[in-house]
């Protein structure tokens, strides 16, 4: 797990080794990589979410993760008073209609399908940084 | 011609000025997004319902999204909030807080209420304007609806 000392503005849940490097780098272009943690799996996800670390401004989430998978990690951060309130967004290849309405009834933030092109999800995970650090204003 | 089943956004907002800068905001996209206004929140709970004026609505036909101010003459926003989020034919419409206030409290209790999105509308024109376009363009082609 690589941590950000400091308080951080985003927490990059990923597993895929190669899009956790495009989305920091996408990040690092729009001058918002500075203040993120990167987590490979929903285990590490929750550890990070449920200690006393300060929560970060938005949640970047995959479906598709080891040990505990994103919904798991949704249901249980919407089910914690010290979580439920982190703005979450997935962040995923799914589109199958059972996750996306299953994310939306556990009260999710928003939902993003990874684009497939590469430059396309470069400027996606810029764009979503932009809106949730800059134009969102966090609970937090 | 719009009918009431097209609406991509419903913006729930009583100020005249900010309808207007928020609608030129939206259009300035090239892409078209069917915008309703309602004024006050109980005309908003009743496009949302589809109850009162608004009955001939589907209600399993929402928006892709609703803006909603806080401070609205009838129902207040948070109110309107609280009643979209509680239903369960209606909780998965993001509802993104569009307003002025900045109080801590407004922040948190909204987004416990399960408000998606929380924007403090910029005071200048240029920003507004700006803010609102991002906006458009995250909750009608970014985000993905389960609908």
């Amino acid at each position: 797990m690589t941590t950000d000392p400091e308080p951080v503005d985003i927490l990059l849940v990923e597993d895929n080794p190669n899009d956790a490097e495009l989305a920091q780098r996408a990040l690092k272009k729009v001058n918002l990589a500075a203040h993120l943690a990167v987590v490979r799996d929903g285990a590490e996800a929750l550890e990070y979410l449920l200690s006393s670390r300060p929560k970060p401004k938005v949640v970047f989430l995959d479906l598709k993760l080891p040990k505990i998978d994103g919904i798991e990690v949704l249901r249980r951060t919407r089910a914690d008073d010290r979580t439920r309130s982190v703005p979450v967004v997935i962040l995923t290849s799914s589109q199958e209609e059972r996750d996306v309405v299953e994310c939306y009834r556990l009260g999710v933030n928003s939902y993003v399908v990874k684009p497939v092109e590469f430059d396309k999800f470069y400027k996606a995970v810029g764009d979503l940084a932009t809106y949730w650090l800059v134009l969102n204003k966090s609970p937090l | 011609m719009m009918t009431l089943e097209d609406i991509e956004i419903l913006l729930v907002e009583d100020n005249p000025t900010d309808i207007e800068l928020t609608l030129r905001a939206l259009h300035k996209q090239n892409f078209t997004s069917k915008v309703f206004v309602v004024k006050d929140g109980a005309e908003a709970l009743d496009f949302i319902f589809a109850t009162g004026t608004f009955a001939q609505r589907k209600i399993e036909n929402p928006p892709k999204v609703i803006l909603l101010d806080l401070k609205l003459p009838k129902v207040d926003g948070i109110e309107v909030l609280r009643r979209v989020k509680a239903d369960d034919r209606t909780k998965s419409t993001p509802v993104v807080m569009l307003t002025s206030s900045q109080e801590e409290r407004d922040v948190l209790e909204t987004y416990h209420l399960g408000a998606n999105s929380y924007i403090v509308k910029p005071l200048d024109f240029t920003h507004f304007v700006h803010a609102v376009s991002k906006l458009g363009i995250y909750w009608s082609s970014l985000n993905k609806l389960p609908y």
